[in-house]
C-alpha cells in the first residue's frame, strides 16, 4: 500500500471504529432512522469543512468560518425567507464578498489568520443586526430537502456522498482543481507559467464563501430556525475536519473525501461520548483526545512509510 | 393522524389510570434532562436538585430513568445533537433548558415526530409540539413596585437597578417595572445597569447617588441589591427600601439591618429547583394528565417573617431553592388549565 493508500484509508478507519463503538453502546443507531438522527447535524458540518479545506488548500486559514456560517444562516430564515429576490442577492455578494477578501489577503500580502479573525467579527455583527433575538423560518422548499425520507439510504448519509463526490471530482480531477492545489503546493511556479494568483485565491476564497453558504441554509434546514451564533463552533470543528481527513496545513495537500469523513467524525466522537454517559466535563478533553490519537497513529504511518 | 391515534392513546391511559392509584404506568418510563450550562451558581443548584428530587423518584419507582446531560459547551448545535442521541437512547421524555428558544426546534419537532414528550423550561423553546415552563419576568418587574406601592401608598421616587443591556430578560422586567410604575404614584428617578453582579452594581450606584434627590425605594433584577445597600451605606443619605434577588449574600445583609433596626422589604426571584418542577409536569404528562401547553413558574418570595429560615437554608455564595413535588406540580398545572 502507497503512502498516499494509507493516508486515504486511516479517516475511513477511524470512522468505523467509532460508528462500530456507537452501534455497540445503542443498538438503536442501528437503522434507518438512527443513522439520520447520528448524522444529520453533520451535513452543514461537512459544508463547513469542505469551505474550511479551500482555504487551507491555498495555504490559508479561516476563522471565520463559523461566524460565515451564522451569518448566512441568519440570512436564509430571514432574508430568504420573506423577500426570496433581496435574500438570495445578498447571499451571492457574500460569497462575491469572500472572493474579494482572499484577493486583498494576496494583493496586500497579509496574514489571512488575522485578516479573518477580523472578518469574524464583521460577519458576527452583520448576523446580530440581522436577527437580533433568535428566529426566523426556512423557506419550505428547503426545510422540505432537509427532512426529504428517501427508500433504503437516510438522507443525511446520501448527502454527504454526494458532497463527497462532487468536491472529490471538482478539487481532483479537474484541470481548475489542479490550479487551485498548485497556489499551495508551488505558488510561484503557476505564477511563472503565466498564471494570476490573485484570481486563482480568489476563486478559492469566493468557493469557500459559497459552501459556508451552502452550510448556513442546510443548517437552517434542519434547525428550522437561526441565531446569531448558531454556528460558532463550526470554525475549529471545520479546521480540526480538514486535518482528521488526511489534509495537510501546507502544500496544497487536501482530500475532499477525507474532509467529509473528518467532519462525520467529529460529529460521531461527540455522540459516542454522550452514549458513554461521560461527564460533560470530560467530553471536550476526550474530544480531544480523540483527535490527538488519530493524529499520532497518522503519524506514525507516516513516518514508518518514510523509513521503507 | 398518527398525533390523533397518540391523542386517542392518551386519554385511554388517563381514563385506565384514573381508576388505579399510584403512578403504576409511568414506573417504566425514562427522562432525560438536556442541559445547556453549567456555569454558574444558578445552574449548579439547579442541576443538584434535579439529582435529589428526580433521584428520589427513580428509587421510589415513579420512573424508570431520570438522567442529567450538560453539553460540553453552550451551543446551540451541540444541544441539537444531545436532544437527537436522546431520541436514540429511547427516552420517553426529555426536559430542556436550551440554548436557544428557537435553534433547537428542528430537534424538538424529530422528538415530538417519535413519540416523545418535550418539556422545556426557563430556557423555552418555541416549537409548538413541546410543553413551556416559562419564567413571567414582566411580572418580576411588576410584584416589586406592587410591595413597594403597598409600603409607600404616597408614592416617592424610585432608583431603578436593571441587568445586562440587550438581553430580553433585562427588557422584561424593566418594562414590568415601568409599566406598573405609571399606575402608582412613584416616579423613576434614575436608572443604571448593575449586570446582575453586586461589585458592578455597587460601582453604577455609587457614580449615579450624587445627583439623585432622596431615594424611597430601589427596584432590581436580582444579584445587584446587595452592591446597591452597600454604595447607598457609605453615603449619608437614610436607607432606601431596597427590593432583593434571593441570593445569599443579599439576604444575609436584609437579616443584619432587620436584627439592627427593623429594616422591611421583600425578596423575589426564580428558584434553580424550577428544574423539578419540569420534571414532575413531563411525569404527569406521560401519566397521561391533559396539562397545557404553556405554564408559567411561581416566583420563589421571601418575605419579612420567612427571612431568617431562608437564610439559614441558602449555602454561601448560592441562591435561595425550594424543589418541587407533585403537589407543588399539580398546583401549577391546575390553574393555568
Amino acid at each position: 500500500m502507497t503512502r498516499e493508500h494509507l493516508r486515504f484509508m486511516l479517516p475511513i478507519l477511524s470512522l468505523s471504529i467509532l460508528l462500530v463503538g456507537v452501534f455497540y453502546l445503542q443498538p438503536r443507531a442501528m437503522s434507518y432512522f438512527g443513522l439520520n438522527l447520528l448524522f444529520n447535524l453533520a451535513i452543514p458540518v461537512a459544508l463547513a469543512t469542505i469551505a474550511q479545506m479551500m482555504i487551507i488548500m491555498v495555504n490559508d486559514i479561516d476563522l471565520s468560518i463559523g461566524t460565515f456560517v451564522s451569518f448566512c444562516a441568519c440570512v436564509t430564515a430571514t432574508l430568504v425567507q420573506d423577500t426570496p429576490l433581496l435574500g438570495y442577492t445578498v447571499l451571492a455578494l457574500a460569497i462575491v464578498g469572500y472572493a474579494a477578501i482572499g484577493a486583498v489577503i494576496h494583493i496586500r500580502g497579509l496574514p489571512a489568520i488575522v485578516v479573518t479573525l477580523g472578518m469574524s467579527f464583521v460577519w458576527a455583527g452583520l448576523a446580530v443586526l440581522l436577527l437580533p433575538s433568535p428566529g426566523g423560518s426556512p423557506p419550505p422548499w428547503l426545510r422540505t430537502l432537509m427532512t426529504m425520507k428517501p427508500p433504503l439510504v437516510p438522507f443525511a448519509i446520501i448527502a454527504a456522498c454526494v458532497i463527497a463526490a462532487v468536491t472529490h471530482l471538482f478539487i481532483k480531477r479537474s484541470s481548475f482543481g489542479v490550479l487551485l492545489r498548485g497556489v499551495g503546493g508551488n505558488e510561484r511556479a503557476l505564477e511563472r507559467s503565466g498564471w494570476s494568483i490573485v484570481w486563482l485565491k480568489a476563486a478559492a476564497y469566493g468557493l469557500a464563501g459559497l459552501f459556508g453558504v451552502l452550510a448556513g441554509m442546510a443548517l437552517v434546514g434542519l434547525t428550522t430556525s437561526a441565531d446569531a451564533n448558531i454556528a460558532l463552533r463550526y470554525t475549529l470543528l471545520s479546521i480540526a475536519g480538514v486535518i482528521l481527513g488526511g489534509g495537510e496545513f501546507t502544500g496544497g495537500r487536501v482530500s475532499p473525501i477525507g474532509a467529509v469523513i473528518g467532519a462525520l467524525t467529529l460529529t460521531l466522537a461527540a455522540s459516542f461520548l454522550s452514549f458513554l454517559r461521560l461527564s460533560s466535563d470530560w467530553q471536550i478533553g476526550a474530544q480531544g483526545a480523540i483527535l490527538i490519537l488519530v493524529l499520532a497513529v497518522r503519524l506514525l504511518v507516516s513516518r514508518r512509510e518514510g523509513a521503507a | 393522524m398518527s398525533r390523533h391515534t397518540m391523542l386517542m392513546g392518551a386519554v385511554a391511559t388517563f381514563a385506565l389510570c384514573a381508576a388505579a392509584p399510584g403512578f403504576a404506568d409511568t414506573s417504566g418510563k425514562r427522562i432525560a434532562l438536556s442541559n445547556n450550562y453549567a456555569g454558574n451558581s444558578w445552574r449548579q443548584a439547579m442541576l443538584e436538585s434535579w439529582d435529589k428530587v428526580a433521584g428520589a423518584a427513580v428509587s421510589d419507582g415513579v420512573v424508570a430513568a431520570a438522567d442529567a446531560f450538560t453539553t460540553s459547551e453552550n451551543q446551540a448545535t451541540e444541544q441539537a445533537a444531545q436532544i437527537q442521541n436522546m431520541i436514540l437512547q429511547g427516552y420517553d421524555a426529555i426536559v430542556i433548558n436550551a440554548a436557544s428558544p428557537t435553534a433547537v426546534n428542528g430537534a424538538v419537532k424529530e422528538a415530538c415526530d417519535a413519540g416523545i414528550t418535550v418539556v422545556s423550561f426557563d430556557g423555552i423553546v418555541t416549537e409548538p409540539c413541546a410543553w413551556r415552563i416559562a419564567v413571567d419576568f414582566k411580572l418580576m418587574g411588576r410584584e416589586q413596585v406592587k410591595f413597594l406601592a403597598a409600603k409607600y401608598p404616597e408614592g416617592g421616587n424610585l432608583l431603578e437597578i436593571r441587568g445586562l443591556a440587550g438581553v430580553f430578560v433585562d427588557d422584561e422586567i424593566s418594562a414590568g417595572i415601568h409599566d406598573e410604575v405609571s399606575r402608582s404614584n412613584f416616579k423613576i428617578v434614575g436608572s443604571v445597569h448593575g449586570d446582575w453582579a453586586q461589585d458592578v452594581a455597587q460601582k453604577a450606584v455609587a457614580g449615579i447617588l450624587p445627583s439623585l434627590p432622596e431615594i424611597t425605594g430601589v427596584v432590581t433584577q436580582g444579584g445587584d441589591g446587595y452592591g446597591t445597600a452597600q454604595a447607598i451605606a457609605a453615603t449619608d443619605r437614610p436607607m432606601p427600601t431596597i427590593v432583593m434577588g434571593n441570593r445569599q449574600d443579599e439576604l444575609a445583609w436584609w437579616a443584619e439591618q432587620k436584627a439592627a433596626n427593623g429594616y422591611e422589604t421583600t425578596s423575589l426571584s426564580i428558584a434553580p429547583g424550577v428544574s423539578t418542577l419540569a420534571f414532575w409536569v413531563a411525569q404527569q404528562i406521560l401519566d397521561g394528565k391533559e396539562v397545557p401547553h404553556d405554564l408559567t413558574v411561581p416566583f420563589l418570595t421571601i418575605e419579612q417573617d420567612g427571612l431568617e429560615a431562608a437564610l439559614e437554608t441558602t449555602p454561601m455564595g448560592s441562591v435561595s431553592n425550594v424543589e418541587y413535588n407533585l403537589d407543588d406540580a399539580l398546583a401549577v398545572i391546575d390553574p393555568a388549565g
